[in-house]
């Protein structure tokens, strides 16, 4: 990215860079979460998204429930076989780029439900980008997952589309 | 001076020809009795002895402990007039090991419905009479009973098998 | 709405020759407006649902299944996950379910009753302010369920200082209280009765006269007294439906005979005779909280058990004996006498039950729950037939179901 001589963008000033850099700062300071909450943690998601917690300031604000709307996929809580079907089927609607967070213990590794009918991680059947612990993780917790995502945006580089 | 007489008395007498035996534990009162007999005993409880709210069917499954090996149990409340009495019992039926079935109490009390399903669900035991009997819980191309006791809890098998074949398919 | 499947499923045709349709419609598992996994599918003509068909199970983890594999202390942080709305309620009902088995309800100190029974309280308000407030996010109204977030978070900041967690309190023991309660217990939960009324009035202020509110809720999802006995419904459903039934009051435990407060009851059995038990009942709440904080005697704060309750960590380190028990009650747990007991307590969405049989080990043979959610659910297609699409939002809002209760 350049900036020409002179006042920063004053006057007749301007910037040259690149389409899919401009594109891709775009998309981590914009991401548009789609709230898969399923059990607990998706309390604490939606505490993360009202007012205390506000995740409005790190930019991740507009949740979706449409996974065709939105590129980072929060799934919080215990994801069961049953589920896990309609959790894949809804990931695979996701736009290209996309991201996915699996927010507790359960969605990591089964949490503490290691019985028949539970899938033992998301990551069975999903791509996680990052994963966050705690039985349901505290919504800094969540913010922090945001965060790393954000950075991996940033480290990725522009997507290759 | 005479007491007033003892509502769980009055019961007993009046379903007197139902029970096989009774037991107190805690000062909770069960009256076990005969599997095909259960829906006349819990009509008869219902409209005229006054249980409107069932609370909760379920089944234990005594594997080695106990002969025959399930158990269904029925529990009934009683709000009594101006919903001041609260009486609860409770209802067993043994049932067989090979092919365990019982009537359905959903004609009596259509809150059975959902709770019979479960029951089914986890234990394989049929109701004879459901209105609607599928599996509740589980997926309906499940092949194991999971509450059973010769079930082992981390067996994910048949879970894997049956979210194999949804992703097959879609969702429906 | 998203993640719905359009399908014209029959086709025939009226004696007149006009094409009869009859829509299916497919709402959930991931639905907005379905408080988690819950799936409807609705059999529509036109805009009127015909039928609609609850599918369960979305969220079903063997909890009762895993219980049987392990003593019954280590049970108690699986109940915290059934209704995680109010984790603390299932807790104590748990507890209180294991104290009745072993019989030793008598001995639990007076602090340690007084004190669950202000948690239990703090829980009931913090399930209903969920449930009003996504029962009120569903039909539109953002900013109340801001305002009912706004005092959960205050909520959650009492329940962390007592047992250290926000949402999954795993808090007390069998026998009593974990550790006995923080100095500055009284003055937390005082300045709490004081902020609180006030957005509760707010919340009122917002949505009891709000004409919008009014207009989606009152005569939506009518359930009569007789429908609702007859399927066995119970919590603010029941009481809006006309039946004075509440656990506290019928069955009581933890001593609630010595609490005044009252019953809110309305006749009408509509989401808003729903929600108005709701709101009153926040209000008992803090009644009843303030006579239980009036009351909040010194004293042990657990049981002197030895049998039954961990020694304190001081002595675990310091005394042979100590350590001893205290593995020994880790590993195998406290012995209980055979048998099988029920024990019910009023949770924020209605009876919740444990039936537990004992064969005699540190283990529960067989824990049954009772969910109040999973019997409630049963009156939606009751409630919703006839109605139109929109309605079966408010309808789900107002039974207020929590889905791991539902599937456990």
């Amino acid at each position: 990215m350049g900036v020409s001589s002179g006042p920063l963008l004053g006057g007749d000033g301007f910037l040259t860079t690149k389409i899919s850099a401009v594109a891709n700062w775009g998309r981590k300071n914009s991401l548009w979460p789609m709230a898969f909450g399923t059990a607990c943690c998706a309390i604490e998601m939606m505490g993360t998204f009202s007012s205390r917690f506000d995740i409005a300031r790190f930019g991740a604000e507009t949740v979706r429930f449409s996974p065709r709307q939105a590129d980072l996929m929060i799934v919080s809580g215990t994801i069961t076989y049953k589920m896990a079907s309609v959790c894949r089927r809804i990931y695979e609607q996701m736009p290209e780029p996309k991201w996915v967070i699996a927010m507790g213990s359960c969605t990591c590794g089964g949490g503490p439900f290691d019985s028949y009918a539970v899938v033992q991680g998301i990551d069975e059947f999903l791509p996680v980008d990052v994963y966050v612990g705690g039985c349901p993780p505290r919504p800094e917790a969540l913010i922090d997952a945001v965060m790393k995502i954000q950075k991996k945006i940033d480290n990725e580089g522009p997507p290759i589309v | 001076m005479t007491s007033p007489p003892d509502p769980v008395d009055q019961i007993r007498e009046r379903i007197s020809g139902y029970i096989l035996s009774e037991s107190t534990f805690r000062g909770e009162i069960s009256f076990a009795v005969g599997v095909e007999s259960i829906v006349e005993c819990c009509s008869l409880l219902k409209n005229t002895l006054g249980f409107t709210y069932l609370v909760d069917v379920t089944v234990v499954d005594y594997l080695t402990v106990k002969f025959p090996r399930y158990e269904v149990v029925y529990l009934l409340h009683r709000f009594g007039e101006n919903y001041e009495e609260n009486l609860r019992i409770r209802l067993k039926v043994a049932l067989e090991q090979d092919g365990p079935a019982i009537d359905s109490v959903t004609p009596v009390w259509s809150g059975a419905n959902w709770l019979e399903r479960e029951a089914y669900d986890m234990f394989g035991i049929t109701f004879r009479g459901h209105p609607d009997p599928r599996r509740i819980l589980m997926p309906e191309d499940y092949d194991q009973f999971p509450l059973r006791k010769d079930f082992d809890v981390r067996d994910r098998e048949s879970s894997k098998r049956s979210f194999e074949r949804a992703l097959d398919e879609g969702l429906e | 709405m998203e993640r719905v499947e359009i399908v014209t499923e029959e086709l025939g045709t009226e004696p007149d020759g006009t094409r009869k349709h009859t829509m299916m419609l497919n709402m959930g598992p991931q639905h907005p407006s379905t408080h988690g996994v819950l799936r409807v599918v609705l059999y529509l003509d036109g805009e009127k649902v015909k039928e609609a068909v609850p599918h369960i199970g979305y969220l079903h983890r063997g909890i009762e299944k895993l219980c049987e594999d392990i003593t019954y202390q280590k049970c108690l942080p699986y109940t915290d996950r059934m209704d995680y709305l109010a984790s603390i309620c299932n807790n104590i009902g748990f507890i209180l379910a294991v104290e009745k088995l072993l019989g030793i309800e008598d001995e639990i100190p007076e602090r340690a009753k007084v004190a669950e029974v202000i948690m239990f309280e703090l829980g009931r308000i913090e399930s209903h302010l969920i449930g009003i407030g996504a029962n009120a996010m569903d039909l539109g109204a953002m900013t109340a369920f801001l305002f009912c977030f706004k005092e959960r978070e205050r909520i959650y900041e009492i329940l962390e200082m007592v047992c250290g967690a926000r949402l999954t309190t795993s808090y007390p023991r069998v026998g009593g209280l974990p550790m006995d309660l923080p100095e500055d217990f009284s003055d937390t939960i005082r300045n709490f009765l004081r902020i609180f009324p006030k957005t509760l009035n707010e919340i009122d202020g917002l949505l009891t006269r709000n004409k919008i509110w009014i207009d989606r809720t009152k005569g939506v999802a009518v359930i009569s007294k007789e429908q609702a006995v007859d399927l066995g419904i119970t919590g603010p459903i029941l009481r809006g439906s006309g039946v004075p039934y509440d656990v506290r009051k019928a069955v009581p435990y933890l001593d609630y005979e010595n609490y005044e407060f009252d019953i809110p009851v309305a006749n009408e059995g509509d989401a808003y005779a729903r929600y108005l038990c709701r709101m009153e009942e926040m209000r008992q709440s803090l009644r009843i909280i303030e006579q239980a904080l009036d009351n909040l005697p010194d004293g042990p704060y657990i049981a002197d058990l030895p049998d039954i309750v961990l020694p304190e960590k001081e002595l675990v380190y310091t005394k042979m004996e100590s350590l001893i028990r205290h593995f020994v009650l880790v590993y195998n747990g406290f012995e209980t006498p055979p048998g099988e007991i029920y024990h019910a307590v009023e949770n924020p969405k209605g009876e919740l039950g444990y039936y537990i049989v004992s064969d005699g080990t540190g283990k529960p043979y067989r824990m049954r729950v009772r969910g109040p959610s999973f019997v409630n659910l049963q009156a939606l297609p009751d409630m919703v037939k006839g109605g139109f699409v929109s309605d079966v939002v408010a309808a789900i809002g107002s039974i207020d179901i929590v889905l791991g209760e539902v599937d456990r």
